[in-house]
């Protein structure tokens, strides 16, 4: 584990206002998710999932065909298709259409996909305004922070949070009732998008057989963003295919539950190309920039490229016990919570972080609630090996593979098993309040101070089960 | 730009050859229930007032048209152009713009208009959602820029849910650029999950149901 990895775990867990922010908000999303797929209202929810995951791995089988067949509809329509195979291919193909245009001001809604190639900063760097409109990524990006959820990038800031911000960047008086603050938002974008000159959107779905973008939303900034402006560019990754817009039914009805409890969000779009012949309005140009971004480098992993099916709907940040006390910002990179510590590694490298994967007491709850039944437990184990191979590759923890070996060694004749445990057992500190929270010096030091700093051990028993097995005549 | 280079790194990734057909995809997986019309209209009405929003039957044309009178009582309306709304006698009520084909005369006066009003190509019972086709009939920004929108919708135009939409529209982008569905007003709780209507789009939400 890093030693930033470390401290920032430390310091959220540290404070009590963030602790109670972040329970409470993910506990709210989960309880409501819950509701959402009760049998009672959604009888067919497993044969969704089920549906949904196979969908996802047949299109994932078979990207390109995909990948191509979505290229001419989208054309057919009208639109251009540019291929990007990173961060700054996205940046140039948008920094070159925005000179081409002498477009100035750019209106975004929320976008995972361009928070990853960090496109605001690389658009602001060369002089244009980027602004994001979500009612959170914008608080954010007045704050000059990172989402801290999926779904919710403003989790973590209070309405008092965010009073100071507005005041301090809006140059507005200190406003602290919500739905002031959420007019205040509304007055100065909505002047935004009246003069944008170009709308940058994400998509939850790009469709083979039609061409088309799907957007997911709630708070309309979307559909401005893609209908005021005369430019729509969408940025999406390229494991965003399904095949047809029929199964967009079997998705819109999972992710909007899985992520906020709705049974469907406020707007769900279904965008292709420009405005046509007749249409009063909506953009006169229309891109797809598809965003490879380290994703091929998950396809050739039968076990692992089940990542690439993540619909992005936030259930298993809610409801894991480690996202829900260390919260979205110790993580990494800008996809936090179980499916990030799955993505990050293989997007980064295992190196990148290596305590990422490991940052899990593998309980299950990610899968259970994955509405496209990603074993992320089981991509976590893959992981995890992947980051010893790798450490073991640069000669790394030569104490930790010598001790296993000696554990394996005790581990597998009974006689040293039982007086290494009659051992400890005679060593073991004195419990305190009924646990052993810390050995006593000079032992505790290096791993077996670092191991119990996150664990405590029950005290040892009087008796070993052999003892006692024996005492009783071994039957 | 690197379109032949991400292509041959997936292919080569999934062990695929350049224009190699897929297997065949999971069958499609529509259910439309047989729902009483009486239902759909009722569920309709139930879900969207749920949400805040409100939906009303009436009898008749003419009974739309002067609850919509009635409800922008003295306020500015931009209309679609909509020929449903022309035949309810809602484009001639006092107060109402409608007509408007330029883009940028429609903007302005959606920027300034207190209401909006349109009819819906669908709406889907199971979820109070109306589904808004782009067209020359009807625009986007009439059910987006003003603080209220108003639709007046059929009764026989309510299908169950989205399996019927999309039984009925197998493909929406053979018709129109724009398919939004929108289901009750527009909303936020990026701010400590406390709820709060008419971010971006119209927190106010009615739809007429005209038998």
């Amino acid at each position: 584990m890093s030693v930033e990895f470390h401290h920032k775990i430390h310091d959220t867990l540290a404070d009590a206002n963030l602790q109670l922010a972040i329970y409470t908000a993910t506990g709210r999303l989960k309880e409501k998710r819950i509701e959402a797929v009760a049998s009672d209202i959604l009888p067919d929810y497993q044969e969704l999932r089920s549906h949904a995951n196979a969908i996802k791995k047949h299109t994932i089988e078979n990207l390109d065909h995909y990948l191509e067949e979505f290229e001419r509809n989208v054309t057919a329509h009208g639109s251009k298709v540019v291929y990007c195979k990173d961060a700054t291919e996205v940046a140039d193909f948008v920094l070159g259409l925005a000179k081409q245009r002498g477009a100035r001001l750019i209106v975004k809604s929320k976008s995972m996909t361009t928070e990853e190639v960090d496109l605001n900063e690389r658009l602001e760097h060369h002089g244009l305004e980027s602004v994001e409109t979500d009612l959170g990524e914008y608080i954010l990006q007045l704050a000059h922070e990172k989402p801290y959820h999926i779904v919710a990038p403003a989790l973590h800031k209070t309405r008092y949070d965010v009073a100071e911000i507005f005041t301090k960047r809006l140059n507005v008086p200190n406003e602290v009732v919500i739905e002031k603050q959420t007019a205040i938002a509304r007055a100065v974008l909505r002047q935004k998008f009246l003069a944008a000159d170009m709308g940058i959107s994400g998509a939850n779905f790009l469709v083979a057989d039609s061409g088309a973008v799907v957007i997911i939303e709630n708070e309309g900034n979307a559909r401005l963003t893609t209908s005021a402006p005369k430019v729509h560019i969408a940025v999406a990754g390229i494991e965003k295919l399904i095949p047809r817009a029929q199964d967009v039914a079997t998705f819109l009805k999972l992710l909007a539950r899985s992520a906020t409890g709705q049974l469907l969000s406020v707007y769900s779009s279904f965008l292709s190309g420009p405005r046509r012949p007749g249409e009063v309005d909506g953009p006169e140009e229309f891109y797809v920039v598809l965003v490879d971004n380290g994703r091929s480098r998950l396809l050739p992993d039968r076990a692992k490229r089940q990542s690439l099916y993540c619909i992005r709907c936030g259930a298993c940040l809610n409801t894991c016990p480690v996202y829900r006390k260390i919260g979205g910002h110790s993580f990494p990179w800008v996809y936090s919570g179980p499916i990030g510590a799955i993505i990050t590694p293989q997007f980064m490298g295992v190196t990148h972080e290596p305590g990422l994967p490991f940052a899990s007491s593998l309980c299950g709850a990610c899968a259970e609630v994955c509405p496209v039944k990603i074993d992320i437990p089981r991509v976590l184990l893959e992981l995890r090996s992947d980051v010893k191979k790798a450490e073991a590759r640069e000669g790394q923890n030569r104490i930790e593979k010598v001790a296993f070996r000696v554990f394996a060694w005790v581990m597998s004749h009974p006689r040293v098993y039982e007086m290494a445990g009659r051992m400890a057992a005679s060593m073991a500190p004195s419990p305190d309040g009924g646990w052993i929270r810390n050995v006593p010096p000079p032992m505790n030091i290096g791993p077996a101070q670092a191991w119990l700093s996150q664990r405590d051990l029950p005290p040892s028993p009087s008796m070993s089960f052999r003892e006692m097995w024996r005492k009783r005549g071994g039957r | 730009m690197s379109r032949d280079h991400i292509l041959h790194r997936v292919r080569t990734a999934l062990g695929r050859s350049a224009g190699q057909e897929p297997a065949p995809p999971p069958p499609v997986r529509l259910r439309v229930p047989e729902v009483p019309r009486d239902l759909r209209v009722s569920s309709f009405i139930a879900r969207l007032e749920a949400l805040a929003g409100h939906a009303q039957r009436v009898p008749s044309q003419s009974a739309a048209r002067d609850l919509v009178a009635a409800a922008i009582a003295g306020r500015t309306a931009v209309a679609s152009n909509s020929p449903y709304l022309a035949e309810c006698g809602i484009t001639s009520l006092p107060g109402v713009r409608s007509g408007i084909r330029d883009v940028n005369e429609l903007r302005d006066a959606c920027e300034k208009a207190d209401v909006g009003i349109t009819s819906a190509d669908y709406a889907l019972g199971d979820t109070g959602t109306l589904v808004m086709i782009a067209s020359p009939a009807e625009a986007r920004l009439v059910s987006l820029l003003p603080p209220a929108h108003i639709a007046v919708v059929p009764c026989d135009r309510i299908l169950t849910g989205l399996d019927e939409l999309f039984t009925v529209l197998p493909r929406p982008a053979d018709q129109t650029s724009s398919m939004v569905l929108i289901t009750g007003p527009s909303r936020t709780a990026d701010i400590e999950q406390i709820l709060v209507r008419g971010v971006h789009g119209p927190g106010q939400i009615s739809v007429f149901l005209v038998e």
